[in-house]
């Protein structure tokens, strides 16, 4: 009797496990899993719009079309990793950089947090939208503010050669969320660390990268991850500052740009879902090797061998 | 260790004059922001530098009220958001409990599939999910954008709950259950009320994903006016009609999208790092 309660109250309690996560597991089924499984057929397809009843397997035509005959798509790749490879360091850089001082603890050091920290909550969209005005060719206050100081203006969206750092610069405005993730692993490093090191006549450089630089590993671990991840999504600053060719030379036009075009205005759903294939590709290898060769740099407290 | 008064001066002046320097640097785009927004219209195009709006155009606000269905949009807006809100704080509290508290068979199995979803880019799921909402009917309405957050598909969201909740000492779970009180009531009795951080951390990420969304908005209804929301109204009013003699608009409406978000970051703020990384502060 009593054992057959108990089994009963185990399952029950399982079964209640199973109604809690229903919700989320109905839509994972729903929003990821069969989506994905779908995407990657559509990608061996000619689906068009128009098309009607299944898709027309066409294997990997889509896939050779891409690397062999679309010059779009080497441009959007050059262009997001020129924007990545600017941006993502960046970003870390500056993070890193004025949480490092913001951690000194001086005074006034709260406001100075927040006037980093206000712009990465401003809405991206409004974000982007104040800059296409501040980084208007004539009434943009970038431009009156170089003039002002006796430097040429620059035609910051219209030129090939200034879109991409025009968006690298969107980008950099938004560094605060990093500082704020940086600022919070810097507090939580034990405060006797420095004091022992102080002891032993440490100087402050040596704190910092003996200290400070290895016990932050993960956060920056974290933060490249993350930044590399949505790097490679760029879309929405682009499509609202450029808008969806992708300015002069398209030097604006990056990955995601080009999937949305081939997707959401020429209708070539089968040729987009290869693309948006490839773009999943390299990014699954990117956190792969991140992951797998972190074990040589980042450095987390219980294992000891990894310090060096 | 002693540190030399003059060295110590030198110091703090190098600091607060990256900090000053830096800090202005990140405010400049918002103070402009604020300038063009109370600018008047034959203002806003003269060639030169011109910080201080003379006179100063308060009119603008009211007048973006008129010229553009702003409370339309807004109301749009708010639908989304509270369908996400819902989705974050019932549906994901319940899977972030069972995954923390509650061992059912294949528990692992299950949360090793929602941190792989974590990882996965949206753009492998775009076009299908357009095509399948397409298939049912659904593209310009909300449904492709609220039957997910509903349902608290989210599992960044999730897993917060979960090492928040772990974070929980034991005894006060076994204690109610052995008082007789349902999953169910602990959930709701117990880890919910003593759970206020990572809930307001959670409700600011629901709330400032949904007012900033906009290429699922872009995709689902940009060809229905009436169901803009905010993000698509600024874009239109931007990209469409954006010549500059509107800049000032821009910057009003602007402004209207700011706000919000700089308030609800303001009274969240401080549960926002707490509730994200405080996954053991119950443990003492």
């Amino acid at each position: 009797m009593k054992l057959r309660l108990q089994e009963w109250w185990f399952r029950n309690r399982s079964l209640i496990g199973f109604v809690f996560i229903f919700p989320w597991f109905a839509g994972f089924i729903i929003f990821d899993a069969m989506p994905f499984i779908y995407n990657l057929y559509l990608s061996f397809t000619d689906y068009q719009i128009g098309t009607v009843g299944v898709p027309p397997w066409i294997g990997l035509e889509n896939y050779s079309e891409i690397f062999n005959e679309d010059k779009l798509f080497s441009k959007s790749m050059y262009n997001t990793l020129y924007y990545l490879g600017y941006s993502v360091p960046l970003r870390l850089i500056f993070a890193f950089f004025i949480a490092l001082i913001l951690n000194l603890r001086v005074r006034g050091m709260e406001l100075y947090r927040t006037l980093f920290y206000v712009p990465s909550v401003v809405p991206l969209v409004a974000a982007t939208v104040i800059f296409a005005g501040f980084l208007n060719t004539r009434y943009g206050f970038l431009n009156q503010f170089l003039v002002l100081i006796g430097a040429a203006p620059v035609r910051w969206l219209s030129s090939p050669d200034a879109i991409k750092p025009s968006l690298i610069l969107l980008s950099l405005w938004g560094f605060g969320a990093q500082m704020i993730i940086f600022l919070a692993g810097l507090q939580g490093i034990p405060e006797d660390l420095y004091e022992a090191a102080a002891i032993d006549g440490g100087t402050g450089w040596q704190r910092l990268v003996y200290i400070t630089v290895p016990l932050m590993t993960p956060t920056i671990f974290f933060n490249l991850l993350m930044g590399l991840i949505g790097g490679f999504q760029v879309f929405e600053q682009v499509f609202i500052l450029i808008g969806t060719h992708g300015g002069p030379l398209q030097a604006g036009l990056v990955y995601m740009l080009h999937v949305y075009n081939k997707a959401f205005r020429d209708f070539e759903f089968g040729y987009a879902a290869a693309l948006s294939v490839i773009l999943f590709l390299i990014i699954f290898v990117l956190t792969i090797l991140l992951v797998y060769t972190s074990n040589r740099w980042v450095f987390y407290g219980d294992a000891q061998d990894n310090e060096t | 260790m002693i540190e030399d008064p003059r060295t110590k001066l030198l110091r703090h002046i190098f600091i607060y004059a990256i900090l000053s320097v830096g800090a202005l640097v990140m405010v400049v785009p918002l103070l402009w922001t604020v300038s063009t927004s109370l600018k008047t219209r034959d203002k806003i195009t003269i060639r030169r530098l011109e910080l201080i709006p003379d006179p100063v155009a308060w009119e603008n606000y009211p007048y973006l009220f008129e010229a553009r269905p702003i409370m339309q949009y807004a109301r749009n807006t708010m639908i989304i958001v509270v369908a996400s809100l819902f989705g974050a704080w019932v549906p994901c509290t319940l899977a972030g409990y069972a995954f923390a508290r509650i061992p059912f068979p294949g528990r692992n199995v299950f949360f090793g599939i929602l941190l792989a979803t974590m990882m996965l880019p949206y753009v492998v799921r775009l076009i299908p999910l357009f095509l399948f909402f397409d298939e049912i009917g659904w593209t310009r309405t909300f449904g492709p954008l609220i039957l997910p957050r509903l349902l608290g598909h989210n599992a960044f969201y999730i897993f917060l709950y979960r090492q928040f909740f772990r974070g929980i000492p034991d005894d006060i779970h076994d204690s109610a259950r052995i008082d007789g009180c349902s999953e169910f009531g602990v959930w709701w009795r117990i880890f919910m009320p003593m759970s206020r951080p990572v809930l307001a951390a959670v409700s600011i990420f629901a709330f400032s994903f949904a007012w900033n969304d906009f290429l699922n908005p872009l995709i689902y209804l940009g060809s229905n006016k009436e169901l803009w929301t905010l993000a698509l109204g600024l874009n239109a009013l931007q990209g469409f009609e954006g010549d500059d003699n509107s800049l000032n608009l821009i910057m009003v409406f602007s402004m209207l999208m700011i706000i919000p978000m700089l308030v609800v970051f303001y009274f969240g703020q401080k549960h926002l790092i707490s509730g994200v990384t405080a996954q053991g502060s119950l443990k003492g």
